[in-house]
């Protein structure tokens, strides 16, 4: 055994310096080698491609009346992740992102590892701010890994061309990428309240599977309550409320409103959520 | 009560100054109160009153007719204005209420009556007539004057102001002509030539040539007529509609009568500030009418401003609020502040649907000058060869364009959505003729033109429309009005399309369609074959300088974000715990002070706890089970927050995640690692985690330590409980830290192992670092340790040199049972 070294001038230990506690490419790889992980990208990997396999095998959806984006799922590849994106905005990507967002924390303190980590010691607010950049970026990856993917797919289902709007009209291809873009960023910060939850609800308890589907279940609950029309505008400010204002940049011409709404909504609430996240978790006593 | 005994209470306790100071305020709070009240009731309450109106018209001035009126004055104003709001034709004052209670909140004395012939007024209908209707106009213009509360410009000369839709509107365009005293008007979706718009030319050649408007005209005619066949129309007007509607040609005299009730035939006398608001649904009195009427107004040198919304008579939109407003913004610039009224030209647009509400998003569009409907003219070459189109024996079936109530469809069709799918041409009835694909979108705003010719017998009526082509085919009507003309066979005509305010895509072609029936319209019976061809290139007029303004949204959209930002810089602000004391190097590593912590159960697990560890030593923590050894441990490691007391390592003040911190290595209550990796990588990722230089890890000692062997690469998961915890010491010693805390470490360990640990335990400490075990083994501790520190409930019962704590001849369990037995 080696003899002692002499602590650093300010009674650390040598090296130690509180910005380099828990590296955001420690992080990383730490979550990434996780079965959930990989099942998650997996899942949102294979999904185009089955949903090419369904309309291969179902044949082209006929208008029904009232226009909607299945009607024109299989027009081109941008038509194509357009629908994608709609058939998993409500739940898939709800899922995923309080998959990534709900467990980080909580899993951790399943693991008892959570304890080890701040004995580090890794500061309480450095530790959440690196696991919520790392967790957030996940579930960025996450949300454009699909419409991305059923680009891919896509292409070799249906081809490359113009986008047709449901309610007749085109977009031609360099427009209608921007729009794609404006459409996932939109989704992005849509989800941002979900994410808050989750991590909310992360810090809060000790089981993961409780944070990610306490996430999941508000989400369902606010989509219920959204469904109660005699609400009214009172349904404005449910958090789900506006989780396919997106679907306003495929008019002719972009409607902002509703998207700017949700966003400031989305982003209201997760200010909070994230806020009662930090302080909570600073003040709480680690028991797991 | 009890409230009220307080309050006489303090109020007798106060002083007499300050006594009426307070009660002072109090009134001036009720007075505040009462006032906010009024005004957050909503403006003014508004007073109504009914009156019949006894006035005398005709040729002669010679009928007496009451007019049934509702005078609505706003409550508590000093003299204002006066607005006269008229009826639709077959309704009645009561249809107009809405408005009428809106600008009487807003201050105006508002008048409204059933027009003769029309609801409880006496008399025939006139259809706005300058010898009946105008006449009873003028004498309820008199009947204001008198009135105390409207304001005066002259003797018998009050400020009043017109407005009123159709019939309404129309009645204020004649009065404003026939009357100097009427200061401002505002008709809306009204008429300017009643002939050219019962009978149409849209070759220009003028309503004797015209093609009747038979659906709209029975319409119209009927809505007055009630249960009879001439109901309450004058005779002579019920004779001259029989007539025409019988042979659906119009007659010279019929032309006459319709113009004698039209602005058209005192354009030129009507001289006052003028808004005229058209619908763009709206097939009875299309937007040409209103240009004709701004084209005259402006010519007498008054100042005229043109809205087009989105509803008419055809229905749509009515945008009820938008229009009240800007009828508002009118009236309040030109009979209150005498000045000019915003803009000139204003067209509302569906900018597209609101995902949530599921409803068409209307945006205002505003020019400064309203440009007519020919500006800006752009032509596009149109494709198509001559064709032949059959007029079916009968008229029948006809093509539909424009029917009351379709219009409702109009602003989905704006948005290129096809409106609910109605069959529009009949086949072998419309020739179509096509531009190039737009190579950029195109905004049309007014009337394009086209020049054809038509070969076949006689006068030809055709109706010509526009429509809009997407590039899969698919043809939708651009407004569902049709322009009909009446051409003679073998000429050629020059057609005004309608009017309309339509946006055209990229991609998208324009097609004029020129077919030769129209529901709305009479057409002829005998069967007949007519040639069409496109002549001229299509004439599109636009209006750049017509900037749309997005739909403004609500103020929380930038104010919420701002207020849930500033709520979680306070979440985040308050609650802060005070950061750690002054920072005091000392060479003692771990020194405890009146440590307390009760845990939200009420549960004391550490009551007042002081101990002090040398250097060198190993420190045994014993205690039976819930004696607090583990709430020490977890509070040395910052994970759990004392209640009081402090615990110092080298001198420094334990924190959660204080910095010193670093100096310790620990394992309490078992491992924790992450089951998905292998022990080496779970090591190798808890170093990189401290942030420390890798060289500094010490892993081969730390690894020698864990005796995994080949295991090392192995998930987590497979191992038994002995692995982890070897490797979760191990993982406490890499850094070597100067203090080590081993929670219970021989658990799951087997004999050759213990002995193992034992003596890695003692060398560690041998090096000049300090080792505190915590366990319940007493023999382990009596081996191992140097000294020991002794909990029971909470509290320390014993401490010193293991040596010490046994005396002399004892075992340690003896002296353990024997001081917890005193301790407990």
């Amino acid at each position: 055994m080696s003899t002692t070294t002499a602590p650093a001038g300010d009674g650390t230990a040598p090296g130690y310096t509180v910005r380099r506690t828990l590296p955001l490419r420690v992080e990383a790889v730490r979550q990434f080698r996780r079965r959930r992980t990989l099942i998650a990208f997996g899942i949102l990997l294979v999904l185009p491609w089955v949903l090419v396999g369904a309309f291969k095998i179902g044949g082209d959806p006929g208008p029904d009346g009232v226009p909607s984006l299945v009607d024109v799922a299989t027009a081109s590849a941008l038509n194509f992740a357009l629908f994608a994106l709609f058939v998993s905005t409500g739940f898939l990507l709800v899922v995923a992102v309080s998959l990534f967002c709900g467990d980080t924390v909580a899993s951790e303190a399943g693991w008892s590892s959570l304890r080890y980590l701040l004995a580090a010691p890794v500061p309480r607010a450095r530790l959440l701010r690196q696991k919520l950049i790392v967790s957030l970026s996940y579930a960025v990856v996450a949300v454009v890994s699909l419409p991305l993917m059923s680009l891919v797919a896509g292409v070799v289902g249906f081809g490359w061309g113009d986008v047709e709007l449901p309610t007749g009209g085109t977009v031609p291809v360099g427009t209608a990428l921007g729009r794609m873009a404006i459409i996932v960023g939109y989704s992005l910060v849509a989800q941002l309240v979900v994410a808050a939850l989750a991590f909310l609800l992360s810090v809060t308890t000790d089981s993961p599977l409780g944070a990610v589907g306490g996430a999941v279940g508000l989400v369902i609950v606010s989509n219920i309550l959204d469904a109660v029309t005699a609400l009214g505008s009172w349904r404005d400010f449910l958090p789900t409320h506006w989780m396919y204002s997106w679907m306003d940049a495929l008019q002719p011409q972009i409607q902002w409103t509703g998207m700017a709404k949700g966003a400031a909504i989305s982003t209201s609430y997760a200010a909070v959520l994230f806020a009662l996240a930090f302080r909570r978790f600073r003040n709480r006593d680690i028991t797991s | 009560m009890r409230v009220g005994g307080a309050l006489r209470a303090r109020w007798g306790r106060t002083g007499r100054a300050a006594r009426w100071t307070a009660a002072g305020a109090a009134v001036a709070l009720l007075g505040g109160g009462a006032a906010w009240g009024v005004s957050a009731d909503g403006a003014p309450r508004v007073r109504t009153v009914d009156e019949r109106i006894t006035v005398v018209d005709g040729p002669k001035d010679d009928q007496r007719v009451t007019l049934d009126a509702t005078l609505y004055r706003p409550v508590g104003r000093a003299k204002g204005p006066a607005l006269m709001l008229g009826h639709g034709f077959g309704g009645d004052k009561r249809d107009v209420t809405g408005d009428a209670r809106a600008f009487a909140r807003a201050g105006y004395t508002v008048l409204t009556w059933s027009a003769r012939g029309f609801g409880h007024s006496t008399g025939e209908i006139a259809l706005n007539s300058p010898d009946y209707e105008v006449k009873d106009t003028r004498q309820l213009i008199d009947w204001l004057a008198k009135r105390p509360e409207v304001l005066l410009d002259g003797p018998g000369d009050p400020r009043v102001g017109m407005a009123g839709e159709s019939y309404g509107g129309a009645i204020a365009l004649m009065t404003a002509a026939y009357d100097r005293r009427v200061d401002a008007i505002a008709p809306q979706i009204t008429w300017n030539d009643l002939a050219d718009a019962l009978f149409p030319n849209a070759s220009g050649a003028g309503p004797g040539k015209g093609v009747f408007k038979k659906l709209w005209a029975g319409l119209f005619f009927t809505d007055g007529a009630g249960s009879s066949a001439c109901g309450r129309f004058l005779p002579s007007l019920c004779d001259m509609y029989q007539e025409v509607a019988r042979t659906g040609r119009p007659t010279p005299e019929a032309v006459a009568t319709l113009r004698r009730s039209s602005p058209a035939s005192v354009a030129d006398r009507i001289k006052v500030p003028t808004l005229l608001v058209q619908g763009q649904s709206d097939s009875l009195f299309p937007l040409d009418q209103a240009d004709a009427n701004a084209r005259a107004i402006t010519r007498n040198g008054a100042p005229v401003s043109v809205v087009w919304f989105q509803g008419g008579h055809d229905g749509g939109d009515n945008e009820t609020t938008r229009v009240r407003g800007l009828l508002r913004g009118f009236f309040d610039a030109r009979l209150r502040h005498g000045g000019p009224s915003g803009d000139g030209f204003t067209v509302t647009r569906a900018g597209g649907l609101d995902s949530s509400t599921q409803k068409v998003v209307v945006e205002e569009a505003a020019a400064r000058v309203y440009p007519g409907l020919g500006a800006d003219r752009r032509t596009l070459p149109l494709n198509g060869h001559e064709q032949t189109i059959f007029n079916p024996a009968g008229g029948s079936p006809a093509s539909i364009s424009a029917l009351p109530g379709l219009g409702a469809l109009g602003g989905l069709a704006d948005l290129g959505v096809p409106g609910g799918g109605l069959p529009v041409d009949m086949p072998g009835q419309a020739a179509r003729f096509d531009t190039a694909p737009l190579e950029r979108p195109l905004r049309l705003t007014g009337a394009p033109t086209v020049r054809i010719h038509v070969s076949g017998k006689g006068d030809v009526p055709l109706f010509a429309k526009l429509y809009d082509v997407a590039p899969t085919g698919q043809a939708v009507p651009a407004r569902r009005i049709a322009a009909p003309v009446r051409v003679t066979g073998g000429t050629e005509a020059t057609v005004t399309l309608p009017a309309m305010d339509y946006r055209f895509d990229r991609g998208h072609r324009l097609r004029v369609v020129v077919a030769t029936t129209d529901m709305g319209f009479a057409t002829p019976a005998e069967p007949a074959s007519y040639a069409v061809r496109a002549v001229s290139p299509l004439t599109v007029p636009t209006v750049p300088a017509l900037a749309t303004e997005p739909a403004p949204v609500p103020g929380w959209v930038w104010g919420l974000p701002v207020a849930a930002a500033v709520l979680a810089a306070v979440i985040l602000a308050r609650g802060r715990r005070r950061p750690a004391g002054r920072p005091a190097l000392s060479d003692v590593p771990l020194e405890i002070t009146g440590l307390t912590k009760a845990y939200r159960n009420g549960h004391l697990a550490v009551a007042d706890l002081s101990l002090r560890v040398e250097k060198g030593q190993v420190l045994g923590l014993l205690g039976p089970n819930g004696a607090g050894k583990t709430t020490t441990l977890r509070m040395l490691m910052g994970l759990i927050h004392p209640d009081s007391g402090e615990i110092r390592i080298f001198g420094q003040r334990v924190t959660p995640g204080a910095p010193v911190l670093s100096r310790l290595g620990s394992f309490v209550e078992g491992p924790g690692f992450l089951p998905h990796l292998s022990g080496r990588d779970n090591l190798d990722l808890y170093w990189r985690a401290t942030g420390r230089p890798a060289d500094e890890a010490h892993l081969d000692e730390a690894l020698k330590i864990a005796d995994l062997g080949t295991a090392l690469d192995r998930a987590v998961r497979t191992y038994s409980q002995g692995m982890r915890q070897r490797l979760a010491i191990a993982q406490a010693m890499l850094g070597l830290p100067d203090l080590l805390v081993l929670d219970e470490p021989t658990n799951g360990l087997d004999p050759p192992q213990i002995r193992e640990m034992r003596e890695v335990l003692v060398r560690y400490a041998a090096a000049g670092r300090t080792v505190i075990v915590s366990s319940h083994l007493l023999a382990e501790v009596e081996q191992t340790c140097t000294h020991a520190v002794v909990m029971a409930g909470g509290r320390r019962v014993a401490a010193g040199p293991v040596s010490e704590i046994v005396g002399s001849g004892r075992r340690l369990e003896d002296a353990f049972l024997e001081i917890i037995g005193e301790g407990s």
